[in-house]
């Protein structure tokens, strides 16, 4: 039983990498803009706040630099695609291959570094409370700093009029424009958040999850997390609880393997991604839901008569 | 203070010097970032640009790089101009090498020459069965075939690995993860002694202009160009859309599945799990580079690989790291799109209004 | 890829191409003339910063440059691919003059083979192959008896016998050290069990945390791994369990957790066959494979909180190694069905050792693929 708890627990720490980028996508996405780029922006916020740490000590340090790394390679590709007007899609990818590169080439010089190992968190003692404690309750902060988002989040986008404003934006750009809201900045904001929010992921992964810097350790999680976005039908609480879902079947594969359960590994390894395949089939299936769900003006580019 | 103001028509001049002036860009920036590296920056430029043309074998170099590359990219570029965005090229490619692997290691020492083609053969079937899943989920599921085709490159890694693994592992191979080599039929005959380069360059290349003809001078490579530009128009002169899918990805899946069998029966000679190598990636970047046309394609795909070749010298040469390769091949598509601005818009001075 | 204008071009330099090709493209001459150093250049398959295989590599050919000074020239070319660009660097290598080449990752094997039969007068060493020529030959280091010296010290000081190892890819190389770290346990510690998980990857960081996590919650209190990061050992330390370094001491990883380092150590090895190179005596023979006992390979730093006694034990059987009279693998060894590998009294040869591909005994669970 005991192990099942700690199994519970590894699904949720594996889970808040995802649920961090996923919930930054989620609002560029909310606002029209596709950023295919989130791989890209993860590394170089990785490794940005992994090189901060080593030199400066801090790991606040560290994350405020991995944020601003997220940020600031947003907020270059929200230039070309919102105001130069170039396609989101090839754009994104290109965040991504340049993002990859550009993490590698400034890693190569941390391959030998490490940070303390991470702490352990016992809240109280509230983690040592059988079963429900290794569950719940012995999680790093941003673990439950991604659920607290994605209440904000909610309470946010559909309760209050900025909310309004940011899905207007990705429903109807036009009708934004005629009403007189800045369409262009306020994409740019949501874009710019989505990169942050990339940045906190990737510099989660090097400084909390495994505290390291190894080129690529991002590993596909980024392209996950963009899957999450339309598996979860852009709202919040499916995207977390999708997050933890996926975080889950990359622990599992470990589990089986470990339980000796006589599937060959590859097949293991595979699971995250069928399942990732398979819940976008079952999602996307009905043409008219994801109509009604995906904001209307997603990957098109606005361009204001002025 | 600038601003861009929309062409009445778009830039012919800009549609084929947009590429240029972004290798231009894209070659000062490296200039700067070798002097900041403490490197002899024109050695820099040399070692990229020079050193892997420089002499017939080096060109042969470059052909082995380009082959697959090209073809990827020649496909991927029918996908993008139908908006199709196929960016699992990677898996397609992993595929098809499996699928001419399993063809090739029925050869004996007895078999003949023409095993080459059964061989490539399944390289393409391969390619397209997998290209065809993505289809199938977004002709019957609307499921994006962005991230269904992305996650089956991550799939077909783990089926290349079981492969390699299991059931295909050489019995002679002292349990290493790899096939046997190949028997001396199946390999691509090379275009020269001493050279590297086989008939996967002239295969390419024929391919490159087949395309051309077929996006230029048939009804439906006419209709895939204007799917692509103007679905809603497209579907009003009765070009289906459901079909321009289904080819579109067959053919790229089938190209990229060539691809894969040509670099395993050729340069490679067996299967091993170092055959993902990202070029179903960088094809991406040539595709754009290349303007989405068969003959940008092609050189856009010389200069890829000499973006590889001089990556690799660079590091033995001046000790630059391998990851350089990657952030200029980043580099040359964000300069590209950022200048493929210039097509349609023009740069204007903004008048102060009194 | 040439454009179609080229083409023509290309065809009539093919003929010239031709008679360069055949007097020998880019052949230096090889034997280093007195007075000219001798060139040794190394190829790569990781980064020399992982601190890890790659690592200890470079740390063996920059042995060679203090030993040798001004009688050798070195270089390196690290990350490159297993594949068609293994025979790219080989070749530029080549034609820039080295005459003594190493590569040192398995999946250099056909590339290096192809270089060397174009060029018989260069000196090629393979590291971890096993197809040989006139001019290449092949060297690897015993880092089994690291893994056996680990399990020693493991066996002993387990608390939960039950031990957890993360595995990168199933190669027999992989399934050796496993099997000798349990062998090891076993020796000290009849209960032990060992249960492993493959990540399959070489290098994984965050794959190699999840698959510690998972072990440790299963159950394991002491985690032995084949990776080169040091992932596994920082999982250990904070989940406050003990693991070992790998390939390299790693020290600073892991404070409270690091049991010992198994280590290699190949200066050794390179000095000596640079110095076969200049004394002319260089020539291919069977596997070089070089252990405890030539000091290449070594478990060291073992930690203050290690029980004496478990130390002595683990240098009890370090000194068997060093001197000849301890062989870890030694009939009878039964795999874990139950099926006897080794005979009573057999100690197999090490083309037996090569071609591992069983559990121990002591090993929960089935080769993947087997």
């Amino acid at each position: 039983m005991e192990t099942y708890a700690l199994l519970f627990g590894s699904m949720l720490s594996a889970g808040t990498v995802l649920a961090l980028a996923a919930l930054g996508e989620l609002i560029s996405e909310k606002a029209g803009v596709l950023n295919l780029g989130v791989e890209g922006m993860m590394l170089c916020a990785a490794i940005a706040g992994f090189a901060t740490t080593v030199s400066t000590g801090s790991y606040i340090a560290g994350f405020v630099a991995g944020v601003l790394a997220g940020a600031i390679l947003a907020a270059v590709f929200g230039w070309l695609v919102i105001w130069l007007g170039s396609n989101q899609y090839a754009t994104g990818l290109a965040l991504m291959l340049f993002g990859t590169g550009l993490s590698a080439f400034v890693g190569a010089g941390y391959v030998q570094e490490s940070l303390p190992a991470r702490m352990r968190f016992t809240w109280f003692g509230l983690g040592d409370i059988p079963i429900v404690g290794p569950a719940l309750f012995r999680q790093h902060p941003l673990a439950y700093g991604a659920m607290l988002l994605t209440a904000l989040m909610i309470w946010w986008l559909y309760r209050t009029r900025a909310g309004l404003v940011l899905r207007s934006v990705g429903e109807s750009p036009e009708s934004a424009n005629a009403l007189g809201y800045p369409v262009r900045r306020i994409r740019l904001a949501a874009v710019v958040f989505g990169g942050a929010m990339s940045g906190i992921a990737g510099a989660y992964l090097s400084l909390v999850y495994t505290p390291l810097w190894a080129e690529g350790m991002v590993a596909g999680r980024g392209w996950i997390a963009l899957a999450l976005v339309v598996f979860a039908t852009w709202r919040p609480l499916r995207v977390l609880l999708g997050a933890y879902l996926f975080g889950g079947v990359m622990m599992l594969q470990f589990f089986l393997q470990s339980e000796s359960i006589p599937i060959p590994s590859e097949f293991l390894a595979m699971t995250p991604y069928l399942a990732t395949i398979i819940v976008l089939a079952l999602i996307s299936r009905n043409a008219t839901w994801i109509r009604i769900n995906m904001p209307a003006s997603l990957g098109k580019a606005f361009n204001p008569v002025s | 203070m600038l601003r861009l103001e929309l062409r009445p028509i778009p830039s012919r001049f800009w549609a084929t010097a947009s590429p240029l002036l972004a290798v231009l860009i894209t070659a000062v920036i490296g200039f700067a970032l070798f002097a900041a590296l403490g490197k002899d920056p024109v050695r820099g430029l040399q070692v990229f640009f020079w050193e892997p043309i420089k002499s017939t074998y080096a060109w042969s170099e470059v052909g082995v790089k380009a082959t697959p590359l090209l073809l990827i990219a020649l496909g991927l570029a029918m996908c993008f101009r139908s908006n199709v965005w196929n960016i699992g090229a990677e898996g397609q490619y992993v595929i098809g090498a499996i699928a001419a692997t399993g063809v090739a290691l029925m050869a004996t020492p007895e078999t003949g020459r023409w095993i080459i083609v059964p061989v490539l053969a399944a390289g393409v079937l391969g390619g397209m069965v997998w290209a065809g899943i993505v289809a199938l989920l977004r002709d019957r599921f609307n499921a994006n075939e962005i991230l269904v085709s992305l996650m089956l490159v991550y799939v077909a890694i783990q089926v290349l690995n079981y492969f390699v693994f299991g059931p295909w592992k050489d019995p002679m191979g002292y349990n290493f993860p790899q096939t046997k080599n190949f028997e001396d039929a199946v390999l691509l005959p090379r275009l020269m002694q001493g050279m590297r380069a086989n008939i996967g360059v002239l295969i390419a290349l024929l391919t490159a202009v087949l395309i051309w003809l077929y996006l230029a001078r048939t009804r439906s490579g006419f209709a895939l160009r204007v799917g692509g530009l103007a679905p809603a128009a497209a579907r009003y002169a009765g070009f289906s859309s459901s079909r321009a899918l289904w080819t579109v990805l067959l053919v790229s899946g089938g190209l990229a599945g060539v691809a894969g069998a040509l670099e395993v029966a050729g340069p490679v000679g067996q299967l091993t799990p170092h055959l993902p190598a990202g070029y179903g990636f960088a094809a991406i970047i040539v595709a754009f580079v290349g303007r989405l046309h068969p003959l940008g394609i092609v050189l856009a795909a010389i200069l890829m690989s000499m973006f590889y070749i001089g990556g690799e010298l660079a590091q033995s040469r001046l000790g630059l790291p391998k990851s350089l390769t990657d952030v200029f091949q980043g580099l040359l598509l964000f300069a590209l799109l950022a200048c493929d601005t210039l097509i349609d818009y023009r740069v204007r001075r903004k008048k102060r209004t009194t | 890829m040439t454009d179609l204008s080229k083409r023509n071009t290309l065809r009539l330099a093919a003929a010239a191409a031709a008679g360069v090709a055949l007097t020998g493209y880019g052949i230096r001459p090889a034997r280093a003339a007195d007075g000219e150093p001798l060139k040794a250049a190394w190829i790569y398959v990781g980064p020399v910063g992982d601190n890890g295989w790659t690592f200890t590599h470079d740390n063996g050919r920059k042995a060679v440059e203090r030993k040798f000074g001004d009688r050798v020239q070195t270089t390196y070319v690290e990350n490159v691919p297993e594949g068609p660009d293994t025979e790219r660097v080989a070749r530029d290598l080549v034609s820039q003059g080295y005459q003594l080449i190493f590569g040192t990752s398995f999946g250099f094997m056909e590339p290096m083979l192809k270089v060397a039969k174009d060029h018989p007068e260069v000196k090629f060493e393979h590291c971890t192959g096993y197809k040989t020529l006139p001019n290449l030959r092949t060297y690897e280091a015993r880092n089994y008896e690291g893994a056996f010296l680990a399990g020693i010290i493991a066996g002993m000081m387990t608390q939960s016998n039950q031990l957890g190892l993360v595995g990168t890819v199933p190669i027999p190389e992989v399934l050796r050290n496993l099997n000798s770290f349990a062998l090891g346990t076993r020796v000290t510690n009849p209960k032990a069990s060992t249960k492993v998980i493959w990540i399959n990857s070489w290098h994984n960081p965050p794959k190699e945390t999840e698959a510690a996590t998972t072990l440790i919650n299963g159950g394991a209190d002491i985690l032995f791994q084949n990776t080169d990061s040091p992932a596994v050992l920082e999982t250990a330390e904070s989940m406050g369990k003990y693991a070992f370094g790998w390939n390299a001491p790693q020290l600073a990883y892991g404070p409270k957790a690091r049991l010992a380092s198994s280590i290699i150590d190949w200066s050794y090895y390179y000095t000596h066959a640079v110095q076969e190179a200049l004394d002319g005596t260089w020539a291919t023979g069977p596997n070089q494979w070089w252990g405890v006992k030539e000091d290449t390979v070594d478990l060291v730093d073992v930690a203050d909180f290690v029980p004496d006694e478990a130390r002595e034990k683990m240098e009890e059987h370090k000194a068997g190694l060093r001197d000849g009279s301890y062989a870890i693998w030694k009939g009878p060894v039964q795999d874990n069905t139950g099926k006897e590998v080794v005979a009573d009294g057999v100690v197999p040869d090490d083309d037996w050792l090569k071609a591992i591909n069983f559990y121990v005994d002591g090993v929960e669970g089935k080769v993947p693929g087997a």
